[in-house]
């Protein structure tokens, strides 16, 4: 177990004396940021979402068809499956970086969901322009 | 005896076990679960939106699952995972801001968001059974 965490290579330096001088990785202030932006995004368009199923419960297939066939709902809802699942993705990030302290696993299961969710909301965004247009 | 080595095995931030349950660490915890839950509802959206577009045989497998007792208790769980992770959420955008970090306020405002979290759920489920609640023929 111990030969697997990262921060136990590296011979006699110290932990810290690893981590001086490095700087930042850079790329945390953009995590944060997006991770709030997208937070936003979804408090609107979620709650725009729930309240469109429970006003439209039990509606027909053309109804439906009708309702994501309006230019404002699919670009509602295209807005937000991007930010639904950027946001998932940097969630996800921060409590597998916080728990996860195998390295291969964390990598493998930071690119596959990264790979999977893409997939996803492209599936997701394909079909709301194909039922739209 | 005197063990030097920094290859020791040493505990991992966070150390969940060693404090006491609080309110405002398990809002925090219960953040992150409902997170991770809600994720998993993506797929549900991913299959709702996939067979809209298929076609109608599709859409009606989706709706049948959602309609069924299965999916009725996951839809729960997600709408009330949707509004606590939101209530939360705010309540964070709150502290980032730099209010709420008095120690009353910090544990009311944990209470507060899981009563938000509660009472947005029941309206929501409250108005799609509502012919059932009220006694008409639902």
């Amino acid at each position: 177990m111990s030969s697997l965490l990262k921060w136990n290579k590296g011979g006699l330096k110290s932990p810290m004396s690893r981590a001086n001088g490095l700087g930042s990785a850079k790329t945390g202030l953009d995590h944060w940021l997006m991770q709030r932006m997208t937070a936003v995004v979804n408090l609107v368009l979620g709650l725009w979402l729930i309240y469109s199923l429970v006003f439209n419960v039990g509606a027909t297939y053309t109804e439906a068809l009708a309702f994501v066939s309006e230019p404002l709902h699919a670009i509602f809802l295209i807005l937000f499956v991007m930010a639904s699942f950027y946001h998932s993705v940097l969630g996800v990030q921060v409590i597998v970086e916080d728990y996860v302290h195998n390295e291969g696993f964390k990598i493998f299961k930071l690119l596959g969901q990264r790979i999977l969710f893409f997939g996803m909301a492209i599936a997701c965004i394909f079909s709301i322009l194909q039922v739209a247009l | 005896m005197t063990d030097t080595s920094i290859q020791k095995e040493r505990p991992l931030s966070p150390h969940l076990q060693v404090y006491k349950p609080q309110i405002t660490s398990i809002s925090s915890i219960l953040h992150r679960m409902a997170g991770v839950f809600l994720t998993f509802g993506l797929f549900l959206v991913t299959w709702g939106m996939v067979a809209l577009a298929d076609g109608r045989e599709s859409f009606e497998c989706f709706v049948e699952f959602c309609q069924s007792a299965l999916g009725q208790i996951l839809l729960v769980g997600w709408s009330a995972a949707f509004y606590y992770h939101m209530s939360t959420g705010l309540r964070h955008f709150i502290l980032d801001s730099g209010f709420l970090f008095e120690k009353k306020a910090a544990s009311t405002s944990g209470f507060v968001v899981i009563a938000i979290a509660a009472i947005l759920t029941a309206l929501t489920w409250g108005y799609v059974y509502k012919d059932m609640l009220i006694g008409g023929t639902a």
